[in-house]
């Protein structure tokens, strides 16, 4: 799976591979490297990548592979796959992820940890299949009906791919849910050479194995911190689930308390833990008076364009989330705070843009500016440069 | 006599935790989850080692009442979600049980796919040929000209026939039987339960207050009553003349043959590339 591969031994503990690897055999090296034993897909452009590395890696190992008649077979068979113990995946693109929205939503009400990884296109429907977009940032926001947050991870290079695909695993895990890997298109299909460090230095998170007697445990125990024990399908514990509000048991329910206190709890284990679910970089912000708020691909176009203009003299800075939700809202507001003016490049018409607005309500009008592609193509590091200094 | 179903009860049933149950009067879903757990206490099989599955509608509310791993999925989706435990714990039994809409509109897809996997697993389809838990509109099992809420003036659609489409596809145990032969019923989940590979049970049922009183076929006695009177055995269809055969509910092991299956084809698979290291 990797063309060059070439070791270089610095010490015992510190063993580190330099790799040719395309975003998607990242993304799938990091889920295994985080233990990831499990994944049922469908072929997509373009991650379809990630499951014929599964494919060809998972059996190898004794995980499981299967590919599925389509994207909702898929999803359900990752949460079924979970429910019995599994670390399971799916891999997916915009028309898939689509299709895989009962899920979503099934995996986050029934509390199942699973990891999508959504390698974006373009446009709406089948759209433009080997383009870039990020179409798909509000799509992993809001997406499924009913009311539950997400978290969705955002890398904006083929390194930080295998690491966050590590910490979306791990989050899954921790945090109990469906959690959304978000590639760029050319991230996914890019190659680049990385220095992976030793998998020991990441660390998995792995779920604790209840140790109560079957008759006190709770599948949702409303006392217990979001890491609880939490018991898989035929180990003794036997315990039901469904996609119906339920309570502490997991048994249906139409009690007005059970409801609240269930619908609580999934938003609370998600905004009483922003500071463990956030990572943000912020890139030459000392001094700013411009800042540019990008992620993904995009944000890699406007490191270039910041280092260009920096050297230029103008005071500019990157702010770039690698959780994109929850939105990162202390953080940026703090970094928004000394800045005249914000840059937003996307490749959609309009949707991150929506959060700065929202945290950027004490700036003067004209001064949140959009720039916004939705053609196929990338914005360039010329085209942010121009655009800073047109506003400086 | 008395004294062993009560026994059955206590062990199987979550009788202390979500009763009474949901179903109308007359319902056949009982009779049918009877059928499951007394075929499940003869095989002696652990309850730990159980894993029900169903999806959604009146028959999909069976998992919650007892005590094996239950999950209760998405409208379609049961099997998908069973494909998933069954992958990563082969060793557990799963069950599936699901209605004729649940299983052959929206889940149609799925249940092909599953059948053609050969993936061991047992499919219970409860057909009353009706969507009961939405107040009784029109499955792709409604027989034709019956009347359902969406079609008013009797079904101009056609019907699938669950244990054809099941052959079909692949599946390598396919019966069917009926709620009034519940004895039968029981038999045949046993088969199909410890059958290595896909198996389908379709057991026709009464929904007498909502299909029976839509199309007038009276209450759940005469319901009861007509699926012994229009059933007949797969050796007794061959003896009737070919005008009479028409309408009538064939009842049988239709197909019971030992085929590769998926969950060991795999194992193989993963043994060979060891061997291989």
């Amino acid at each position: 799976m990797t063309t060059k591969k070439t070791e270089k031994k610095s010490g015992k503990k510190n063993v580190k591979k330099r790799v040719l690897l395309q975003g998607n055999e990242a993304a799938a090296l990091g889920a295994l490297d985080a233990g990831v034993n499990f994944f049922a897909g469908y072929p997509i452009t373009p991650s379809t990548e990630i499951a014929e590395i599964m494919a060809t890696e998972l059996p190898k190992r004794g995980g499981k592979f299967v590919q599925m008649e389509d994207e909702i077979a898929s999803i359900c068979t990752v949460i079924g796959g979970s429910l019995a113990g599994a670390k399971a995946m799916t891999a997916t693109s915009g028309p898939g992820f689509s299709l895989m929205q009962e899920g979503i939503g099934f995996a986050k009400i029934t509390e199942t940890p699973c990891l999508i990884v959504n390698v974006q296109r373009g446009g709406p429907s089948t759209g433009l299949p080997t383009k870039p977009s990020q179409g798909d940032i509000m799509a992993t926001r809001w997406g499924s009906h009913g009311d539950a947050p997400a978290i969705v991870l955002y890398p904006h290079t083929v390194k930080e791919t295998y690491e966050l695909a590590i910490r979306a695993v791990n989050l899954a895990e921790k945090y109990r849910t469906c959690v959304v890997l978000l590639l760029d298109e050319v991230i996914g299909h890019m190659s680049e050479a990385v220095t992976l460090p030793d998998v020991s230095k990441y660390r998995v998170v792995n779920r604790i194995k209840p140790n109560v007697p079957p008759e006190w445990y709770k599948h949702y125990d409303e006392n217990q911190k979001y890491l609880s024990p939490v018991a898989s399908y035929g180990e003794g514990y036997r315990f039901h689930v469904t996609g119906l509000v339920h309570d502490a048991y997991g048994f249906p329910t139409n009690n007005s308390n059970e409801a609240a206190i269930m619908m609580h709890r999934l938003k609370k284990k998600i905004t009483f833990n922003i500071r463990d679910l956030v990572q943000i970089e912020s890139f030459h912000m000392e001094e700013a008076e411009i800042a540019i708020f990008a992620a993904g691909i995009v944000a890699r176009s406007a490191k270039q364009a910041v280092i260009k203009a920096r050297k230029e003299g103008i005071k500019v800075g990157l702010i770039r989330p690698m959780t994109i939700w929850p939105f990162p809202d202390d953080a940026v507001r703090k970094m928004l705070k000394n800045v005249e003016t914000v840059i937003v490049p996307e490749l959609n018409q309009g949707q991150m843009i929506h959060e700065i607005e929202r945290l950027a309500k004490d700036k003067d009008d004209g001064k949140i500016i959009k720039m916004q592609m939705v053609n196929g193509e990338l914005i360039t590091p010329t085209q942010i440069l121009h655009k800073i200094k047109e506003v400086n | 006599m008395a004294k062993i179903p009560q026994k059955r009860i206590h062990k199987y049933l979550r009788h202390n935790k979500k009763f009474p149950h949901v179903w109308c009067p007359g319902c056949s879903n009982g009779i049918v989850l009877g059928a499951i757990i007394r075929a499940i206490d003869e095989l002696k099989i652990e309850r730990d080692d159980i894993a029900m599955v169903s999806g959604i509608g009146c028959s999909s509310r069976m998992p919650v009442y007892v005590d094996f791993n239950t999950l209760h999925s998405l409208h379609g989706r049961a099997i998908p979600f069973a494909t998933g435990i069954k992958f990563f714990k082969p060793h557990m039994k799963v069950i599936v049980v699901t209605g004729d809409g649940d299983s052959t509109a929206i889940g149609g897809n799925h249940f092909i796919h599953a059948a053609r996997r050969n993936i061991d697993i047992t499919v219970v389809i409860v057909n009353n040929n009706i969507y009961g838990m939405t107040g009784g509109q029109y499955s792709p099992c409604t027989p034709h000209d019956d009347v359902a809420t969406t079609m008013p003036y009797g079904n101009i659609d056609n019907t699938f026939d669950i244990c054809k489409l099941a052959i079909g596809a692949g599946a390598s145990f396919v019966g069917r039987t009926t709620a009034y032969h519940a004895i039968e019923a029981q038999q045949m989940i046993k088969k199909a339960v410890s059958h290595n590979g896909f198996s389908v049970v379709e057991v026709v049922s009464a929904c007498p207050v909502i299909y029976g009183r839509l199309n007038k076929k009276g209450g759940a006695p005469e319901m009861m009553t007509e699926m012994k009177e229009n059933s007949i055995t797969l050796k007794g269809i061959d003896k009737l003349p070919a005008d009479k055969k028409e309408g009538k509910i064939i009842r049988g092991i239709f197909i019971d043959e030992k085929r590769p299956e998926f969950n060991d084809k795999y194992q193989q698979l993963v043994d060979h590339l060891k061997e291989k290291k």
